[in-house]
């Protein structure tokens, strides 16, 4: 894969899922890594009812200075999707040249095990046509990890080859945020993540 | 040196620099946190109170004896909090007293979206509004110095985007102030209708002073950009306007109310139109117009819903670059976890075909489908009373197919004086508390009856079926939810018991207990009936194999916690334990 890094002022990066999946901490510690870069840095997240295996989006914006804690639809620069649908849900927050990453990973909402909707059977189309989209396989990694609560840091090694920040930076922003038993289970899927990211 | 605190953590931080040492709080999204973070400070004496009213009044009492107190609480807490908060208005404070309100736009997760800037007003109280995690923390001290300085509350006013959002702040040092001690004024803490009238005519001329103060105050300022355009705001909907309108004059109020009149009419002078940007109700807006200066408000940005970036640009211009939203995404709202121990209680509920008055909680959640079984909610505690209300509408013979439930955490907030009240008052009611010995909705704060105080030390249980007995309830029962014959029995006779009956479902939160193996299903087994998709667990789907004539369900090992309730409801035995408990 190549590393896209756009120049702009502020990277606007939505991360989203369902809840329960570890959406708060990987983006406390790509808001803490942007903020070992020195950059200013916004981050806004929803708590309560949606945490209940709701849908959950969070955004995080860093650069010169940044004033909305909130990314305007159609200005992120990257989606972090833990989940096909979510990543579909909030497509249309990205920009003309944004890109998805995308763990490879369907989760069917209690509509469609119910019967009411029905999960898209073309989604991996409507994602790339939304933007170029990565399809990036983090929940067999963290299985063969061992413990699939590390999915999120696998995605996030990814996207950490699309980010210009450093690896010393993200490294340490794992260390600061994970209890200190998972440290080194993280940092290893944090590498996994970065090298299937090539 | 900076840190990166969302608005909770900070205002936590600032009562903590401001030398506050009494803090309580009921938990309530979007406030929780606030006193989560107080609970790491040891100077603070901190408590989570069993609801806002019994808070509030906890750090008024604090206050009184000349401490510095702070109370939190969600949105719809002031409401119950109401009556002392008006109050305490009269009365004024000794130690500095800080109420923050943390209110719901967009209402992510609460009942309704009212703007509690109106309580400020409506109890004659000063309001701050912070626009980032940094001005939390730096206008909790400064709350503390107004409440001291003009001797009244200030109401601390937050929003969801402000308490959940996360930015570079500064930190200070805790600065010790002693507490004062006490000493008798009646004059002031014993609201008499003689002493109140007195006290009425204090207020008047206090908020006179605290408008002189608005008009000086660091925080209320000018940015002066272009003058063909300047914007009015406060709150987090100053950064939108940055954000939308970058090159507009802006007068950033901080200190709400009373507004500073002056200030605003000599930035009306220098701009040739006026926007006032706010979230919620056109509060800033009304006053604006009642100075008799023309603006642009709620006539173009939408009153109802979250003020955004997205939606303030658009009540300007009808032109975007943003693509559309996707269309036909199924929808995903919160369900019950796996495991959850009140899935039991409302499959019987659906099963049985009940009436339910509900209240608020995860337990909310058992409305949806295909559990479907909730038909109201009002408020914390309104579904005892509800139940009440239709059985003396409707007659004994209405209550025998009608339950109430709420949660434990529920039922110490409000719910025991409704069940007093149906004792006393000859009711017959069937009462079920969902005891799942935590306040999970809001991420598992202690209450009453978990026998454990803020910081996790053992306090003194109270278990609801004690009180249920306290109050004269006769038929009482404890119940395992997880076991669906004993859970419809329980039922049965509570529903044909003459006069109140109170269950209490007992079994610990999902999330609080360590999974077990999960469960498979013999595909050989199952005849795809369907019938174990009927308690609406998100680790149970029905797949359909191509080579299979029949549908089969099938377990999502990584979601199932092996609670074993769909293994109760398959008649074909095809759901089987994967692995052995390893302990
Ligand atoms: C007056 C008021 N205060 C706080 C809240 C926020 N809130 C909603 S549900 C809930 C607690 C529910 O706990 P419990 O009754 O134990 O049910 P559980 O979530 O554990 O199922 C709280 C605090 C509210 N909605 N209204």
């Amino acid at each position: 894969m190549a590393k896209s890094v756009r120049e702009k002022e502020n990277t606007n990066v939505i991360i989203c899922g369902v809840g329960g999946q570890g959406i708060i901490l990987a983006s406390d510690v790509l808001c803490y890594c942007a903020s070992l870069a020195g950059f200013d840095v916004k981050k806004s997240e929803v708590h309560g009812m949606a945490q209940r295996g709701g849908s959950v989006i969070t955004h995080i914006r860093f650069g010169g200075k940044v004033y909305s804690p909130l990314i305007a639809q159609g200005t992120a620069d990257y989606i972090l999707a833990f989940e096909k649908v979510e990543a579909l849900r909030y497509a249309h927050y990205l920009e003309k040249n944004g890109e998805i990453i995308v763990d490879n990973r369907e989760i069917p909402p209690m509509s469609v095990l119910v019967g009411e909707a029905e999960y898209p059977a073309d989604i991996d189309r409507r994602l790339t046509r939304m933007g170029k989209t990565h399809f990036i396989d983090a929940t067999s990694i963290a299985a063969e990890l061992g413990n699939m609560r590390v999915v999120n840091i696998v995605l996030l090694g990814v996207l950490s080859r699309f980010l210009r920040l450093k690896e010393k930076h993200w490294r340490d922003a794992i260390r600061k945020n994970v209890k200190e038993q998972f440290v080194d289970l993280n940092i290893q899927a944090f590498g996994r993540g970065r090298e299937i990211a090539g | 040196m900076k840190s990166l605190l969302s608005g909770n953590e900070a205002v936590a931080r600032g009562a903590w620099e401001a030398g506050c040492r009494v803090a309580t709080a009921y938990p309530g999204t979007p406030s929780t946190e606030i006193l989560e973070n107080i609970i790491k400070y040891p100077e603070i004496n901190a408590e989570w109170s069993v609801n806002e009213k019994v808070a509030l009044e906890v750090a008024a009492g604090a206050s009184f004896a000349g401490a510095r107190a702070l109370v939190a609480m969600k949105h719809v807490g002031l409401n119950v909090a109401a009556d002392p908060f008006f109050t305490m208005g009269y009365s004024g404070v000794t130690g500095g007293l800080v109420v923050v309100s943390a209110d719901d736009p967009g209402m992510w997760s609460s009942q309704n979206e009212q703007d509690n800037r109106h309580y400020g007003r409506h109890a004659k109280v000063p309001i701050l509004e912070p626009s980032d995690s940094n001005e939390a923390r730096i206008f909790t001290k400064l709350a503390f110095e107004i409440s001291e300085k003009f001797d009244t509350p200030v109401l601390l006013r937050l929003t969801t985007r402000i308490c959940h959002s996360t930015c570079l702040t500064e930190l200070g040092e805790r600065k010790e102030i002693e507490v004062s001690g006490y000493v008798k004024d009646i004059n002031k803490r014993l609201v008499l209708p003689a002493h109140a009238r007195a006290l009425h005519l204090v207020v008047e001329e206090r908020l006179k002073k605290i408008a002189a103060q608005s008009e000086v105050f660091r925080y209320n300022r000018i940015e002066w950009g272009k003058k063909t355009l300047g914007i009015i705001t406060s709150g987090v909907a100053y950064q939108y306007a940055k954000e939308v309108f970058p090159e507009a004059s802006v007068l950033k109020l901080s200190l709400t109310h009373p507004i500073p009149e002056k200030m605003i009419k000599r930035f009306a002078k220098h701009v040739r139109k006026i926007v006032v940007v706010e979230e919620g109700d056109p509060v800033l807006e009304t006053e604006i117009k009642a100075m008799g200066i023309k603006v642009t408000g709620k006539d173009k940005i939408p009153l109802c819903g979250e003020l955004t970036p997205d939606v303030l640009k658009s009540s300007f211009s009808k032109r975007t670059k943003a693509p559309a939203k996707s269309s036909k995404v199924p929808p995903r709202p919160p369900v019950l976890c796996p495991g959850c121990p009140h899935r039991g209680v409302f499959y019987v509920i659906n099963k049985l075909k009940l009436v339910v008055t509900g209240d608020i909680g995860c337990y909310t959640l058992g409305a949806l489908p295909p559990l479907s079984a909730m038909d109201t909610c009002v408020c914390m505690g309104a579904s005892v009373t509800n139940a009440q209300g239709m059985e003396k509408a409707l007659g004994k013979e209405f209550s025998k197919k009608l339950v109430a439930v709420l949660g434990d955490s529920t039922f110490f907030h409000s719910g025991i004086t409704g069940l007093v009240n149906a004792v006393y008052n000859k009711g017959n009611l069937s009462l079920l508390i969902l005891d799942n010995f935590t306040t999970a909705m809001t991420g598992h704060q202690p209450h009453p009856g978990t026998g454990r105080l803020a910081r996790g030390e053992r306090g003194r249980r109270i278990a609801p079926e004690d009180i249920a007995r306290g109050c004269g309830v006769e038929m009482v029962k404890v119940v395992n939810p997880n076991d669906l014959a004993a859970t419809e029995l329980a039922f049965k006779q509570a529903l044909e018991y003459d006069g109140v009956a109170v269950l209490v479902f007992r079994r610990p939160c999902a999330l609080l207990v360590k999974p077990r193996p999960p469960y498979r299903i013999d595909p050989e087994s199952c005849n795809g009936c369907k019938l174990c998709l009927r308690i609406g667990c998100p680790a149970l789907s029905l797949v359909f194999p191509e080579h299979r004539e029949k549908p089969l369900a099938v377990v999502d090992e990584a979601l199932c916690v092996g609670c074993g309730l769909c293994v109760q409801l398959c008649q074909r035995s095809a759901i089987f334990l994967s692995r052995k408990s390893d302990g």
